[in-house]
């Protein structure tokens, strides 16, 4: 893959928090600095589009190969465009046993998506992921920071709707 | 009432902040330690306490700590494993979002112990909002002088990094989660040498849980010999329990070790017992990686004495009629849950979290998902549940990190004791496919 040009860029705030981020491992050491960065990228642009990657790359003078292999192994990182909220489902034993299959199957219907499928309008992705250690409030999902814990049905609606205002 | 090392403060309000935790004794362990004794003499009362490390392992703390190289001019590192992803495991999201001071604090006592300038907690990025609870924390630390430069005028150093995961279940085994943190994919390294001698930039480097961290201010404030003086033997100490399924009561429970497993599933004082109109079918004492008991087994030994929560009693019978502690992950099945679907949930999780490095776990995994998810869906053969055990016998011990034992474990233990439920999947396939379906033969009642 040829190495794309610098056509993305850090807002301001962003870019002092990189450097704040880059500065705080041994000299030397700065490539520790790439999950923590990848993160500051996906916040600002929702995924990790191969730009976007060059441009960690270059912050960390690293091959871009090694932020696309570390970014691919990791599942949080998004390698393609998302909606606007990406609702992260836990699909884990725990969960299934207060009922997360069932309240899945009625959150699949309700956004009339599969898992890794975006809604028409834009607004949701859904992500199947594995337990995200909230298992004493399971059913659960996250989106972004937030956790949704006690999930039903009615929580569902709540929820779904209000995002969707 | 039991013993309450790590959780006592958790109720007061506001005791996330700086102020309040000091109010309630914080911070005395960091004084204790940095003004009146030297680092040896701070490994020394963990050694004594016996405290054994609470990420699954069990390996005890202090003997981890003399173990830690000490090359002249090269740096030491202390990194807090706060990665809890095995299924079933919430109490260090618990702890850190609550009493995040009591983390901190464990950490610099830790530090200074080890004589590290420089530690790092390693969060699973999932817990974004956590990372914030505890980079909060440690600015007011580092305001009122219990971090950074000079820390109490001491001439003692330290700097405290809060580094994010990607979502990796792998990133949790220690030499994994030190790859990550190096800015690279979370494949474990071979073991040993261990971080001890080589590990975060090839440098000597202890790796704890949070809630083995956690431990040290009190074992500081009180002494090693008072925190062996709970518990039972070998198993000294409190441990959290993060308690899931079907109880009257989920959520994180501190228990003084030695505590009988029928007490804690039944007192209200824990889990309050089986949801109403049910009753307890199997437990899954310690994260999904350990091997899964029915009722009778996990309430009682073989001699017929009550099986108690330490680490001797529940690992008693071996793999046959026993389980491990393990994170203290208490998973409850109560008669509606079906093994077979449990199974195959699990092992979905393990082929999906393996990082491929080794075959035996990389095709294994795949193989025990592919053959529980044709039995769960009604396609299942006979000879598909020996070629199970058999699968999962060629995984243990083969690989290079314990992920291959961890996902062999539940299928060989779930097969051991259940057998005839993944009969019934296999004789009754339409019956078993219906929504909800469970075996209600004799056994799975036991
Ligand atoms: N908390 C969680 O979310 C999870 C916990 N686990 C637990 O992890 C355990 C396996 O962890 P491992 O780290 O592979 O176990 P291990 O037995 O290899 O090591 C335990 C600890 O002792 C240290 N150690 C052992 N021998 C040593 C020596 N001779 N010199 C210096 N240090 C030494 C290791 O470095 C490590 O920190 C399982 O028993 C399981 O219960 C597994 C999955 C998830
Ligand atoms: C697959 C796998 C995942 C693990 N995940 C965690 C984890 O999330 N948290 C943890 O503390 N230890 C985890 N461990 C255990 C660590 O390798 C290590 O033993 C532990 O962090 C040492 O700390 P302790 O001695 O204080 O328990 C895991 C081990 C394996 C094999
Ligand atoms: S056992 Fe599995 S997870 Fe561990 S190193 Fe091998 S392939 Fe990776
Ligand atoms: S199983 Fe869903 S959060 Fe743990």
């Amino acid at each position: 893959m040829t190495e794309t040009q610098n056509t993305v860029e850090f807002t301001p705030e962003r870019l002092a928090k990189a450097k704040e981020i880059i500065a705080r491992y041994p000299e030397g050491k700065q490539k520790s600095a790439l999950l923590p960065l990848l993160h500051v990228a996906q916040e600002q642009w929702g995924w990790l589009s191969p730009e976007v990657m060059d441009y960690v790359a270059r912050m960390l003078d690293i091959q871009p190969i090694e932020v696309y292999e570390v970014a691919t192994f990791y599942t949080m990182f998004h390698m393609d465009p998302v909606g606007k909220h990406v609702i992260e489902y836990c699909r884990t034993g725990p969960c299934c046993l207060m009922g997360g299959e069932e309240v899945y199957a009625y959150l699949k219907q309700k956004l009339g998506i599969d898992a890794g499928e975006t809604t028409a309008d834009g607004l949701f992705t859904l992500k199947e992921v594995e337990c995200l250690a909230a298992c004493g409030m399971g059913p659960v999902f996250q989106i972004r920071e937030k956790y949704y814990t006690h999930l039903t049905n009615e929580r569902v609606d709540e929820i779904i709707n209000e995002l969707s205002k | 009432m039991g013993k309450k090392i790590l959780l006592e403060h958790i109720n007061v309000p506001g005791i996330e902040t700086f102020d309040v935790y000091r109010k309630q004794g914080g911070y005395t362990a960091v004084e204790k330690a940095i003004k009146t004794m030297t680092p040896d003499e701070v490994v020394e009362e963990v050694k004594k306490s016996g405290v054994r490390g609470r990420g699954g392992a069990g390996f005890p703390m202090g003997m981890k700590w003399s173990f830690l190289a000490k090359p002249e001019g090269v740096p030491r590192y202390l990194v807090c494993n706060a990665d809890e992803s095995e299924p079933g495991t919430f109490k260090d999201h618990y702890l850190m979002k609550h009493i995040p001071h009591l983390l901190i604090e464990g950490m610099i006592v830790s530090s200074f112990a080890l004589g590290a300038n420089k530690s790092f907690i390693y969060v699973r990025g999932e817990l974004m909002y956590v990372i914030y609870i505890l980079e909060r924390a440690i600015e007011e630390a580092k305001a009122k002088g219990f971090l950074g430069k000079n820390i109490l005028g001491s001439g003692y150093d330290l700097e405290l990094i809060v580094q994010p995961g990607g979502g990796a279940y792998i990133c949790g085994e220690e030499t994994a989660l030190l790859e990550s943190l190096e800015g690279k994919r979370g494949n474990p390294r071979n073991k040993p040498p261990f971080p001890a001698v080589k590990g975060l930039y090839q440098s000597p480097t202890v790796v704890n849980n949070v809630e083995s961290i956690a431990t040290t201010p009190w074992i500081i404030n009180n002494g090693g010999d008072a925190y062996a003086a709970v518990g039972i033997s070998r198993s000294t100490g409190t441990k959290l329990i993060s308690a899931s399924g079907h109880i009257k009561k989920p959520g994180v429970y501190e228990i003084e070790l030695g505590v009988p497993v029928e007490e804690f599933i039944y007192s209200d004082e824990w889990c309050g017992g089986i949801r109403d109109g049910h009753y307890l079918k199997a437990v899954v004492a310690g994260g999904s990686s350990v091997p899964i008991l029915p009722a009778n087994l996990i309430l009682k030994l073989a001699n017929n004495e009550p099986r108690l929560m330490t680490y001797e009693s529940l690992s008693d019978g071996g793999f046959q009629t026993g389980t491990m502690l393990g994170s203290g992950g208490f998973i409850v099945f109560d008669e509606t849950a079906c093994i077979v679907r449990n199974t195959w949930n699990f092992s979905r999780f393990y082929h999906h979290e393996s990082c491929g490095q080794c075959s035996p776990c990389r095709e294994g995994t795949g193989w025990m998902e592919k053959v529980l998810h044709r039995i769960e869906h009604g396609h299942g053969h006979m000879h598909d549940i020996d070629l199970l055990v058999d699968v999962a016998r060629k995984i243990e011990g083969n690989t290079i990190c314990p992920l291959g034992d961890a996902a062999a474990w539940p299928v060989a233990s779930a097969i051991r004791h259940f057998r005839e439920e993944f009969e019934w999947h296999v004789t009754h396939p339409q019956e078993a496919t219906q929504p909800g379906a469970v075996y209600k033969g004799e056994m799975a009642l036991v």
